[in-house]
């Protein structure tokens, strides 16, 4: 069966982002795979090599996103597709669910789409379900597990994450998955992979080659814009170190200070 | 009046969450602004007493739709009856907690509905009708003010505690029933049953979080915070590191990579407070910070500093609470 993982490029989780200019930058911290994207990826190559056949790593973004490929192609993914197209710089995640869900469809044989739940940079995590929208398919959110996939009778059910806790439940193939962290523990890339990886053809699709206007992209106007990006509001105070004689003097003097903040 | 700002209430098995009150009272202020009033979508199975609270929460309006295929939110089965009552209405807005509930019905609506959604806010303004939303980005490390100003309708989530819980009045609302828009055999994703949580309190709904880190030193270092969170009533939390060391199950993973948390106090114990769990905590009203390490980057957040083993701290401040709340 074919598998596609949609992964991103985000910056590093320890980067210190800031704001120059009214746009976030990240100095020196390098990109890397969204981090819920590993996870995405590791069950891809898992099923994969539960239930044979092929994993398509697609990412959607400028030139430095091949890298990202490079990282999924090292850890075990077949291939790597890359959708990049000046145009879709900022494009919200509606737009991107359609570009993404036209590159799956261009794939032709995708059977199971697995993302991370979100993207650490956007986080809005609103992209996996609305590719599975755009495409018609079950959306399966927040797995925290594959509990079965039975390719032959196009079946797939999951254990999801939620509030409450954990929901078993069952949805047919094609479907799109997202996945928590709870569900593996990704693989470091071999070195054999990493050598593989450098040696790997990268496909490239721009916009016009999904079969997608520019002026569609740009519909409307119902797109999300950004604006006005800033620091969060300094918070004003210093830490007030509470010391005493004795720890019993020092909680007691806690407990006065949060009683008075009423919070407690 | 029309009734313009839709709100969908989410619930779980007929319990609205606090969140969905949140956004009630949030979508009161909005449709202040846009001289019209709040319809309240309460979908499920055997929820019309939910109707009755979204009514006492501030709805002026409310669509029910109560029909078994609805027992379980299944985001088709959902999404179609909001975006058939939705394409029918026309709403000028539309607010749905950042649930994991929320965020799945509106990227459905979104793309059936032809419009971007804006997600995760925790602040809202009306600009010449338009919202411009403030959210968090880069995992809580920026804000930018975000919205779809040709959209119509706005789809907007908003994060749990970023907006206060209204009080409730006796209030009234007119009810309309609606039917379900999909067949049970047209649905594919069936439920099969839940591993519901032990009565422990959800992170994200929690007043009061006490979470501890790689000072704990093992899965029984816990102990004492989990001692501190029951006296409490409290959620308890965890950083990565302790969760990465295999002491604790992710589901108690606060930052980045687990839950983004905003109580109104948040106790650390043990938590040195690197970069990526402080993206998941920053916004508590009250943090105490217990430490050995008093140049640990938590106490920058903190509002009370303790410098101490948190074995001495801990157990100390649980027996003084104790004391006091029993008074």
């Amino acid at each position: 069966m074919h598998i596609a993982v949609c992964i991103k490029q985000t910056p590093d989780s320890a980067a210190n982002v800031v704001v120059e200019n009214g746009a976030a930058t990240w100095g020196d911290a390098p990109m890397v795979v969204n981090p819920w994207d590993e996870y995405a990826l590791e069950e891809a190559i898992r099923t994969k090599e539960q239930h044979g056949g092929q994993v398509t790593a697609l990412v959607m973004g400028p030139e430095s996103a091949r890298e990202a490929l490079k990282t999924a192609i090292a850890m075990g993914c077949d291939s790597g597709v890359m959708v990049s197209d000046e145009v879709l710089a900022g494009c919200d995640a509606r737009m991107t669910a359609r570009v993404l869900a036209r590159a799956i469809e261009k794939l032709g044989d995708v059977e199971l789409t697995v993302f991370g739940k979100q993207a650490i940079d956007g986080d809005t995590g609103l992209v996996p379900v609305s590719v599975a929208c755009t495409l018609g398919w079950n959306a399966l959110s927040y797995v925290a597990e594959i509990n079965e996939l039975d390719v032959d009778n196009a079946r797939i059910s999951v254990a999801r994450s939620l509030e409450e806790g954990r929901q078993n439940c069952s949805g047919v193939l094609p479907a799109v998955i997202s996945v928590v962290k709870e569900i593996n523990e990704p693989r470091y890339p071999s070195f054999i992979g990493i050598r593989k990886a450098s040696k790997a053809d990268i496909l490239v699709w721009d916009l016009a080659e999904l079969g997608l206007e520019v002026a569609e992209m740009k519909a409307g106007g119902a797109a999300v814009t950004w604006s006005d990006m800033r620091p969060l509001p300094a918070r004003s105070r210093t830490v007030e170190f509470i010391e005493g004689e004795s720890m019993e003097v020092i909680v007691a003097m806690l407990a006065d200070r949060l009683m008075a903040d009423k919070v407690i | 009046m029309a009734s313009d700002v839709w709100v969908y209430v989410d619930q779980f098995r007929g319990n609205a969450l606090p969140a969905a009150w949140e956004t009630l009272g949030a979508a009161g202020e909005v449709a202040a602004e846009l001289n019209t009033g709040v319809t309240a979508l309460v979908f499920g199975h055997d929820v019309d007493e939910l109707a009755q609270q979204a009514a006492d929460y501030g709805a002026d309006k409310v669509f029910l739709c109560d029909d078994a295929t609805l027992a379980d939110f299944r985001v088709q089965a959902f999404g179609s009856v909001a975006a058939k009552l939705a394409s029918a209405d026309k709403p000028q807005v539309i607010l749905a907690p950042a649930t994991t509930r929320g965020r799945d019905l509106t990227a459905f609506l979104g793309v059936e509905l032809g419009v971007g959604v804006v997600a995760d806010g925790i602040a809202l303004q009306v600009e010449a009708g338009v919202l411009q939303v403030t959210r968090p980005v880069y995992a809580g490390k920026l804000h930018a003010t975000v919205s779809a100003p040709g959209a119509h309708p706005q789809i907007v989530t908003l994060r749990p505690r970023a907006f206060p819980r209204p009080e409730p009045n006796a209030g009234s609302a007119e009810v309309v029933q609606v039917e379900a828009a999909v067949a049970e055999e047209d649905i594919s994703v069936k439920v099969v049953d839940y591993s519901v949580s032990a009565s422990e309190v959800s992170l994200t709904d929690a007043s009061i979080i006490v979470s501890g880190g790689r000072g704990v030193g093992g899965p029984e270092g816990f102990e004492p915070v989990r001692q501190l969170a029951v006296t409490l009533g409290a959620a308890m939390g965890a950083s990565r590191a302790a969760v990465d060391a295999g002491w604790i199950p992710y589901s108690y993973q606060v930052g980045q990579t687990g839950k983004t948390v905003s109580p109104d106090l948040y106790i650390a114990c043990g938590i040195s407070g690197a970069i990526q769990h402080q993206a998941g905590m920053r916004t508590a009203k009250v943090i105490v910070a217990i430490n050995k390490d008093a140049e640990a980057p938590i106490f920058k957040l903190a509002k009370y500093g303790i410098v101490a083993n948190l074995f001495d701290a801990v157990p100390a401040l649980t027996d003084e609470l104790t004391r006091r709340l029993g008074e």
